[in-house]
């Protein structure tokens, strides 16, 4: 196997006397979906952000193509290509499509004190953006607000490409989203990861997991419980390791089988 | 990332039809104002004296208009980044003090009065901006401190300056001693365009009185500033970087952080640019005056927050126009000083002013709920 573009080894993250993550190893290969299963409270998200540099380890070596890194801050890890959509995307429901892709990152023509945003390039570049996913944005300067929730979670996914993110990461991009948006969504991830990008994608659905992913990690109680790869592994197995096995399994029973 | 992926199939929707001139019109902030503007204009041509709309009636309600717009302009910006400043009536008392003590109790250079005067103002935003920020708290309450600090810090200064009054004079004559002092002058007090209009007079193309003055002698100065500025901040706010980050702070502070824009920064600058535009207020109307008093600019940081409003910001940031709160500034003073062309009591202003608030929040919420596609 390829040097991965993202390898996180034996991390460990403790809050005061809270471990938070105890020992988790992930790598992330170039052109794949490493989908990242755990019920609430399995320390998804503090895993996410120790990835982006919103946290800092506290035990644990991290490699970004084979080197180790250490992030302080979340520029750095958008510097080496590491981008994360969180769940609340990162957009004002208030301000265009256009103003919301290029938030942060404006681009800017002529010279000081005449320096303006290049309003034409960035409503052609959304436009043209939002078309190669399929979303018909008639409208660049529309509001945020006015679009779908898939549509929403696309225009973030594709900022972060857009913007020559080399690992993608989402978290729980489908979670609040109907069936036609998540499987806008989920095609969307299948476009990223052929465009030769690492995506790690983070969930609690074993559905939407088991639909685009490559490699399976599940996380439980901060630490992993090893990846199993596309094929090898069932979805009801992942539901199990997930819930930690037994007690969902009796209530599966109970239930007939809905879990 | 060359493997530019041909672009998906588009699934035209049919539910949704394109967006239409109208709706783009819809869609501008400044429509509640525009409206009112023509509503206000509309009730005084058909019951006002005719004199209002003559030239030297414009004049009339367009500088206080002026005034209060250029303090508007600050408020709505700093509206749109997110936050409020009550402070901006009594930091025009207080900034007017520091530049009347400046002129006449120092006996400063005007240029050095104005640059001194700017350099407080901006002190104090920068520090009401930091508090803000650092404590977390909200702006409103901070501010509303700072409505009685300055407001009571003018009082006692100016008892200080004058040894008991709470008025100030002999500005104008301590500030036109030398030949830059009387060119800074003009800058900030009297008329412009004075030539073009005795041409013009000449010409019989204004009124003007028996004697050939026009009766309007030039445009007074406070109206071109506040034309200037509104221009300058409209463009700053809808083509620049930093208007985006203005419009990303008020929206939402914690998703703008996240994306890069350095939200502290641009909110501190906010209130340096608001304070700094109660300076000016100060400089022109206490110039104007001659003197400057403890009750310069009461309650103006409620006139100009309504006039945010009115042109179309809404309380909760994120989503605003500079030019509406222009707008909003000439309907004020239409309002104040159209009543005394009419037969109606000139108090009836403050019902107007009321009314004007609700309507315009209510208008404003409608918009929102159109552009966000809230239901």
């Amino acid at each position: 196997m390829t040097t991965p573009i993202l390898e996180m080894r034996d991390i460990e993250k403790h809050f005061g006397s809270v471990v938070a993550l105890a020992g988790v190893s992930v790598s992330i290969q170039a052109g794949e979906v490493h989908c990242l299963l755990g019920d609430n409270g399995a320390g998804k998200s503090t895993f996410i952000k120790t990835m982006s540099g919103v946290h800092r380890l506290t035990k644990g070596e991290m490699f970004v193509n084979g080197e180790p890194v250490h992030f302080t801050s979340p520029r750095q890890a958008l510097d080496a290509g590491i981008a994360t959509v969180y769940q609340d995307l990162a957009m004002i429901p208030l301000m265009s499509v256009t103003r919301n892709f290029f938030m942060g990152r404006e681009p800017v023509k002529g010279i000081w004190p005449f320096r303006f945003m290049d309003m034409g390039f960035c409503d052609r570049v959304t436009r043209e953006e939002m078309k190669r996913i399929g979303i018909d944005v008639r409208d660049p300067g529309q509001a945020v607000g006015t679009l779908s929730g898939g549509e929403r979670q696309c225009v973030a996914i594709s900022r972060a490409v857009y913007f020559g993110a080399k690992v993608l990461i989402l978290d729980e991009p489908t979670s609040a989203l109907g069936v036609r948006q998540t499987s806008m969504v989920l095609k969307y991830i299948d476009m990223v990861r052929k465009r030769g990008l690492g995506v790690v994608f983070i969930t609690h659905n074993v559905r939407h997991a088991m639909a685009v992913g490559d490699r399976f990690t599940v996380l439980n109680r901060g630490r992993t419980l090893g990846t199993a790869v596309r094929g090898e592994i069932s979805a009801d197995e992942l539901q199990n390791l997930m819930a930690g096995g037994k007690e969902l399994a009796d209530l599966s029973a109970e239930l007939g089988g809905t879990v | 990332m060359t493997d530019r992926s041909s672009p998906t199939e588009l699934i035209p929707d049919e539910r949704i039809r394109p967006a239409s001139v109208v709706t783009r019109i819809l869609r501008r902030p400044e429509l509640g104002a525009v409206l009112g503007l023509v509503i206000v204009t509309v009730f005084f041509i058909g019951i006002a004296n005719p004199v209002m709309f003559e030239l030297s009636g414009i004049v009339n309600f367009m500088a206080p208009a002026a005034q209060l717009g250029i303090l508007a302009i600050g408020a709505s910006l700093l509206m749109v980044g997110g936050e409020f400043d009550l402070s901006v009536g009594s930091m025009v008392a207080f900034a007017g003090l520091i530049f009347a003590a400046c002129v006449v109790t120092f006996g400063l250079p005007l240029p050095a009065a104005i640059v001194i005067t700017f350099a407080c103002a901006a002190a104090f935003g920068f520090f009401n901006g930091q508090l803000v920020l650092y404590t977390g708290l909200p702006s409103f309450i901070v501010t509303l401190a700072f409505l009685f600090v300055l407001r009571g810090l003018s009082l006692v200064g100016l008892k200080w300056a004058t040894g008991g009054a709470t008025q100030l004079r002999g500005v104008r004559e301590a500030a036109t001693d030398t030949p830059l002092d009387a060119f800074f002058y003009n800058i900030f007090s009297g008329d412009a365009f004075e030539g073009l209009f005795a041409w013009l007079a000449a010409h019989d193309w204004i009124a003007k009185f028996p004697n050939g003055q026009p009766k309007v002698t030039g445009v007074p100065v406070e109206i071109i500033w506040f034309v200037a500025l509104a221009i300058l901040a409209a463009v700053v706010l809808a083509r620049t970087r930093y208007g985006n980050w203005i419009f990303a702070s008020g929206g939402d502070p914690n998703a703008a952080r996240n994306s890069g824009v350095p939200t502290r920064r641009v909110k501190t600058s906010l209130f340096v640019v608001t304070a700094c535009c109660a300076a000016l207020v100060a400089i022109l109307t206490v110039l104007d005056a001659g003197s400057t008093d403890a009750r310069r600019g009461f309650q103006k940081e409620f006139e100009a927050i309504i006039a945010a409003v009115i042109g179309g910001c809404l309380l909760t940031g994120g989503y605003g126009s500079v030019i509406g709160a222009a707008i909003g500034s000439i309907i004020f003073g239409m309002v104040l000083i159209g009543l005394t062309y009419t037969s109606i009591d000139q108090d009836w202003y403050l019902v107007f002013l009321g009314g004007m608030l609700l309507m315009a929040v209510f208008f404003n919420n409608i918009i929102r709920k159109r552009v966000t596609g809230e239901r």
